[in-house]
């Protein structure tokens, strides 16, 4: 059975939500779509090339990127999973006193010697320390 | 049905075929790609409980977070299109025996755990609720997890150095 829990007023605040979620994929799905249906097909060899602002395309798209990227992801997840935290500490820190906006500050301290840690050990820099050391 | 009835199946459809697309696909970034759906999809199924805190960390976590490293992932490997990595029909069988366990298990908590149903209302946003647990009674898992989310971001850095330099 579909859910009932949830009152009026707090799905219809929602609604909007849903409508933008609905016109943004109906937007370019329809667009898509459309273009479809009327356009001509006429496929030439030149056309099937990947448009590089002109140049001629070297090699296919699928390179093996830096490995570096990772490490890059993985430093924003850990920071979007805090910032997930801070949410609700943000919302109420004001009618808890100061106390409570120490307790946050403390939160974001352990996690700002984590920052300091790939900052200082050169993980976030694009070309490393060790590899201008020794190429 | 009412609106809500209307979302709740659609958000079904959404999820359901979005998965099957994750499983199925030839491609393991379109396999990514598909998971973007499913993901959304579980974000509205929370907007529709009432939970809307939770529907904006699905969204930020899994959608901006997991996905992307999900992504990162597929493009950092090497030779990704010679690979096959989708799943073989041969394990049609075993994969009918594992679901039907796991939605043994859900539906035997489902229908046997004695949920506590509250009286009055449901708070129109949690997000404040859910920041007056975390510094009153839920303090020490709070600081806890800043601690948990430091061990991941050093483990993590040092696992990638440790393969950067092999």
């Amino acid at each position: 059975m579909p859910p009932t829990l949830s009152s009026a007023d707090f799905l219809t605040s929602w609604s909007a939500v849903l409508l933008y979620f609905v016109a943004a994929v109906g937007f370019v799905a329809g667009g898509l779509i459309f273009w479809w249906v009327i356009r001509p097909s006429r496929i030439t060899a030149e056309k099937l090339t990947t448009y590089e602002c002109g140049e001629e395309p070297i090699g296919g798209a699928w390179v093996q990127f830096n490995v570096r990227f990772y490490v890059f992801a993985l430093v924003f997840l850990v920071f979007d999973v805090e910032a997930v935290f801070l949410l609700p500490w943000a919302v109420v820190f004001r009618e808890l006193g100061a106390i409570a906006f120490l307790e946050g500050l403390f939160f974001i301290a352990v996690l700002a010697i984590g920052l300091a840690y790939v900052w200082r050990k050169g993980d976030l820099a694009w070309v490393r320390l060790d590899d201008r050391v020794s190429p | 049905m009412t609106a809500s009835a209307v979302v709740f199946w659609v958000l079904t459809l959404i999820v359901l075929a979005s998965a099957a697309v994750v499983v199925l696909s030839r491609s393991l970034i379109n396999s990514a790609f598909a998971l973007l759906a499913t993901f959304s999809g579980v974000a509205g199924f929370y907007v529709l409980l009432g939970a809307d805190f939770l529907a904006a960390v699905q969204f930020l976590v899994y959608v901006g977070g997991i996905l992307i490293l999900l992504v990162f992932g597929v493009m950092l490997t090497h030779r990704i299109q010679d690979l096959d990595l989708r799943a073989e029909a041969r394990q049609l069988v075993p994969g009918l025996f594992v679901a039907a366990g796991v939605f043994i298990l859900l539906a035997a908590v489902a229908t046997r755990t004695p949920w506590a149903i509250g009286a009055g209302r449901l708070p129109s946003a949690t997000t404040a609720e859910i920041g007056r647990a975390f510094l009153g009674k839920y303090l020490l898992p709070f600081e806890a997890a800043s601690i948990l989310l430091l061990v991941a971001l050093i483990g993590a850095a040092l696992i990638v150095r440790k393969r950067e330099d092999a």
